[in-house]
C-alpha cells in the first residue's frame, strides 16, 4: 500500500478544491493531502488490514498453542476449511445462523416499524415513552443478558411463572435448557435487543415524509391501511434498505447475547458461526479452524456490505 | 446479580461475553504477537519486581492469595505485581503473553492446561531448578509434568463430593447415599414442590465434563473410548435423574456456582460440588449440611474423581529473575504456607501428610481427602488432546440431557467427533 497510490485521488480532490483558492504548487498540495490522509490509512492498516491478513493466514495454518510461543505454524492449505466443513456441528450451525438472523431481522423490523408508526402520532407522554423504549439499546448486553437468563429460567423464571398463571402452558418450558427451545429463546432476546435500533431509524424516516401526502390521500378517501401501504412503505424504502442491511450485518456477528444466555448450548442447539469460532479457538484450542470459521463470517459480512454500498450508491444517484 | 455472575474459581462460564468477539479474536491474538511486550515479565531489568497472574476473582481466595504472595515475596526480597484475570480470559491472555515472549514470572494455572502451556516451551522446568515434589499426591505431580519434566506444582488440590442437606435428610428419615441406586431413590424421595432431589452442573464446557467425570470414571470408563458401555451407564444415570424430575432440566445451564446457589437456597437436597464452596456454605449459619464421597455404581467400586486445582509455574525470562521466581514458588509450597492457604481457601493440601492431618481435624474435608487419594488427573490419559475430548464429552452430556438423544447415540457421536 504505497502512498503514491493514495496520493492520486487525494491530489485530485485537492486540485478540484484549488480553483478560487490561492495558487499553490501542486506538489505541496499533494504532500499536504497525503499528510492528512496518512494517519487514517495507518490506522486502517494497523488495526484492520493487518489483523485481517493474519486471520486469513492463520486459516491456512496448523496453529497450535505452541505456535504462540515459537511462532512456527506449518502451512496446511485448505485443511482447516475442509475439517470445518466436515465437522458434524457445521451444518447445524449454519442453519442456526440463518434462522437466528432471519428471525431476528423480520421481527425486529416489523415490531420496530409498528412502534415507529405508533409513536409518529402525537399523544401525551409519547416522547418519554419513546425514550423508555431505547433502554434495551442503552443497557450493556452483559446486564440485559443476565436479566434474561433469570427471566427465562425453567423453574424460577418470571416468564414461565406468568405463562403458567395464564394457563397458556401446562408445565414449565425449558427455554434455555432444551435443544428444541434454546434457539427460539436467544432469537427472542436478540429481537428485543434490536427493536430500538429499528424503531429509531424508521421513526426518523417517518418524520421526513411530508404530512400533506397523508392529508391528500385521506381527502381522496384512502383508509389507514391504504395510506400505510401506498405512502409510508414506498417512501420509507431507502431507510428500510439501510436498516435491513445494517441489521443483517449486526445480527450475523452477534456473539454476546448467545454467549451469556446459552453459550451456544445445550449440545450446540443455539450455536451460530460466531460462537462456533470462539469455541474452536478458545475451548478446543484449534486456532486454525477457529480462524477459518471467522474468515467465512467475514466473507458473508463483506458480501452484504457490498450489497449495502451498492444500494446506497444507487440511491444517491437516483436522488440527484 | 453478583450471585449469578459470580462463579467458582475453578471454572467460569465459557466466556466473559462482549469482550471477545470471536470474529476478531484470532486476528487480535496475532496482532499481539508482533506487538511489543505487554510489560508483564519479560527479559532485562533488575529482578526486584516479579509479575504474577491468576484467575482467583471470587472471595475469599481473591484476597488471601495476594496476602500469601506478599509474605513470600518479602521473604525472598522481591516485590510482586499481582494480576487477576477472569477464568475465561486466562488462557487467551497467557497465549498472548507467550507470543510476545513475556510470560509472567509466576502464573497459577488450572492443572489440565499445564501440558498445553508447557508444550509451548515458555515455562521453566521446576525439577531442573531443584524443586522437589516429594510427599505430594502422585496424581497432582503427574498433572504438573510434561515429557518427564515438572513444570507446575500445586499448593493445594480439590475434587468433587456429594453435599447433602442434613435437615431434609433427617426429616425424610434417610441416610446419605453411597451407591447409584441409593442416590436415585433418595433423590426421588426428596423431590417435592419446587425442590429437586439433586443438583449438578452439566454446562457445555470443561466445567460440565469435570462434574461428570466422577461418575464416568467410577463406572470404569476411559476418555479414550467415550462410547464404552461403562460410559453409557454413567450418562444413563444422569439422564434418568433429569428425566424422572429428580434433577432440574436447567442443569445444562448451571455452572458449579449456580449449583451451589440452588443448594443454599434450598432448591436442591443434594449437590455435586467441590471443597472451595465450603467457606461460602459455612458462612450461612442456617444451612446444615454434610459431605460424603461420590456414590458408586455398586459395592466394591472405588470413587475415582477428577483432580482439580491450580499449579504454580515459572515463565522463562533471564537466569536472575527465574531464580527469584523459583524461590518464591518454593516459599509458596512450604508446609505452613500451603497449609494456611488450603485451610482458608477450601483446598486440600497437596502434601499427603498435611492432608491427612487436616482430614482428622476437619470432618467436612474428610470425604474430599479420602477421594483425592484415588483421584485422577484429567490429562493423564490424553495429554494435550484433553481439551478436544472434554468438549466432545460435554456436548454428549447435553445432547442426552436436553435433546432427547439416547446416551448410546450421544456418546458414539462424541467419540467420532473426538477422533476427528
Amino acid at each position: 500500500m504505497s502512498t503514491t497510490v493514495q496520493g492520486r485521488p487525494a491530489a485530485v480532490t485537492a486540485a478540484a478544491a484549488a480553483p478560487g483558492g490561492r495558487s499553490r504548487g501542486p506538489a505541496r498540495a499533494r504532500w499536504a493531502a497525503v499528510a492528512f490522509v496518512a494517519p487514517a490509512w495507518l490506522y486502517v492498516a494497523g488495526f484492520y488490514l493487518y489483523p485481517l491478513a493474519s486471520s486469513i493466514r492463520m486459516g491456512f495454518q496448523d496453529y497450535t498453542v505452541s505456535s504462540f510461543y515459537t511462532g512456527v505454524a506449518p502451512y496446511v492449505g485448505w485443511d482447516n476449511y475442509s475439517k470445518v466443513l466436515h465437522d458434524s456441528h457445521f451444518g447445524r450451525t449454519v442453519l442456526n445462523t440463518v434462522v437466528f438472523t432471519a428471525g431476528s431481522l423480520v421481527f425486529q423490523f416489523a415490531l420496530g416499524l409498528a412502534l415507529a408508526v405508533f409513536f409518529n402520532r402525537r399523544f401525551p407522554l409519547g416522547g418519554p415513552l419513546r425514550s423508555l423504549l431505547l433502554v434495551p439499546w442503552l443497557l450493556p448486553l452483559v446486564v440485559s443478558g443476565t436479566a434474561w437468563r433469570w427471566i427465562l429460567d425453567t423453574d424460577s423464571g418470571v416468564l414461565n411463572h406468568a405463562l403458567l398463571q395464564l394457563h397458556l402452558i401446562g408445565h414449565p418450558v425449558p427455554w434455555l435448557a432444551s435443544t428444541h427451545d434454546a434457539l427460539t429463546a436467544v432469537t427472542l432476546v436478540n429481537i428485543w435487543v434490536g427493536i430500538p435500533f429499528n424503531m429509531v431509524i424508521l421513526y426518523g424516516g417517518l418524520q421526513s415524509i411530508p404530512g400533506e401526502l397523508y392529508e391528500a390521500a385521506a381527502l381522496d378517501g384512502a383508509g389507514g391501511w391504504q395510506r400505510f401501504r401506498h405512502i409510508t412503505l414506498p417512501l420509507l424504502r431507502p431507510v428500510t434498505a439501510v436498516v435491513l442491511t445494517l441489521g443483517l450485518i449486526y445480527t450475523v456477528k452477534v456473539f454476546d447475547v448467545i454467549m451469556i444466555l446459552t453459550q451456544g448450548g445445550p449440545a450446540g442447539s443455539s450455536q451460530t458461526l460466531t460462537t462456533f469460532a470462539y469455541n474452536l479457538s478458545f475451548q478446543q484450542l484449534e486456532f486454525g479452524r477457529g480462524a477459518a470459521v471467522g474468515n467465512l463470517l467475514i466473507v458473508v459480512a463483506v458480501v452484504f456490505a457490498v450489497v449495502y454500498l451498492r444500494a446506497t450508491r444507487e440511491q444517491r444517484q437516483a436522488g440527484r | 446479580m453478583s450471585r449469578l455472575l459470580r462463579t467458582s474459581r475453578l471454572f467460569r462460564p465459557a466466556a466473559r461475553p462482549g469482550t471477545l468477539a470471536a470474529l476478531a479474536a484470532a486476528g487480535a491474538l496475532t496482532l499481539a504477537a508482533c506487538g511489543t511486550g505487554s510489560g508483564a515479565g519479560g527479559s532485562g531489568g533488575a529482578p526486584d519486581t516479579l509479575t504474577e497472574i491468576d484467575y482467583y476473582d471470587a472471595a475469599p481466595q481473591n484476597t488471601q492469595l495476594p496476602q500469601i504472595l506478599d509474605e513470600c515475596a518479602a521473604r525472598t526480597g522481591v516485590k510482586i505485581k499481582h494480576q487477576q484475570v477472569p477464568r475465561a480470559q486466562f488462557m487467551p491472555k497467557l497465549l498472548q503473553q507467550a507470543s510476545a515472549r513475556s510470560l509472567p514470572d509466576l502464573a497459577l494455572i488450572d492443572n489440565p492446561d499445564l501440558q498445553q502451556l508447557a508444550a509451548t516451551g515458555g515455562l521453566v522446568s521446576l525439577s531442573r531448578a531443584g524443586l522437589s515434589t516429594e510427599g505430594l499426591y502422585p496424581s497432582i505431580v503427574q498433572a504438573g509434568q510434561y515429557q518427564g519434566q515438572t513444570y507446575g506444582i500445586a499448593p493445594g488440590v480439590n475434587g468433587l463430593a456429594l453435599y447433602y442437606n442434613t435437615d431434609l435428610f433427617t426429616q425424610a428419615g434417610l441416610k446419605p447415599p453411597t451407591t447409584w441406586d441409593e442416590l436415585t431413590a433418595d433423590a426421588r424421595k426428596l423431590t417435592r414442590g419446587s425442590r429437586y432431589g439433586v443438583a449438578f452442573s452439566a454446562v457445555g464446557t470443561e466445567e460440565g465434563t469435570f462434574q461428570f467425570e466422577p461418575f464416568f470414571w467410577t463406572a470404569g470408563a476411559s476418555l479414550k473410548a467415550l462410547d464404552s458401555p461403562q460410559a453409557v451407564q454413567a450418562l444413563t444415570l444422569w439422564k434418568d435423574l433429569v428425566g424422572s424430575g429428580s434433577a432440574s432440566k436447567s442443569v445444562v445451564t448451571w455452572t458449579q456456582a449456580d449449583v451451589n446457589d440452588q443448594f443454599m437456597a434450598g432448591n436442591a437436597a443434594m449437590m455435586v460440588n467441590g471443597p472451595w464452596q465450603l467457606p461460602t456454605l459455612n458462612a450461612d449459619k442456617k444451612l446444615h449440611f454434610g459431605v460424603v464421597p461420590i456414590p458408586i455404581p455398586g459395592p466394591g467400586a472405588k470413587p475415582v474423581t477428577p483432580l482439580g486445582g491450580e499449579v504454580w509455574t515459572v515463565g522463562h525470562s533471564n537466569a536472575a529473575r527465574e531464580a527469584k521466581a523459583v524461590a518464591v514458588v518454593k516459599c509458596l509450597l512450604g508446609h505452613d504456607e500451603s497449609a494456611t492457604w488450603s485451610k482458608d481457601a477450601g483446598y486440600i493440601p497437596s502434601n499427603q501428610r498435611a492432608a491427612a492431618q487436616l482430614a482428622a481435624s476437619d470432618p467436612q474435608l474428610a470425604a474430599f481427602v479420602q477421594e483425592v487419594g484415588t483421584a485422577k488427573a484429567r490429562t493423564t490419559e490424553l495429554g494435550t488432546d484433553y481439551p478436544k475430548v472434554s468438549q466432545a464429552l460435554a456436548d454428549a452430556i447435553q445432547a442426552a440431557l436436553a435433546g432427547g438423544t439416547s446416551p448410546e447415540k450421544a456418546l458414539s457421536q462424541a467419540q467420532s467427533a473426538a477422533r476427528n
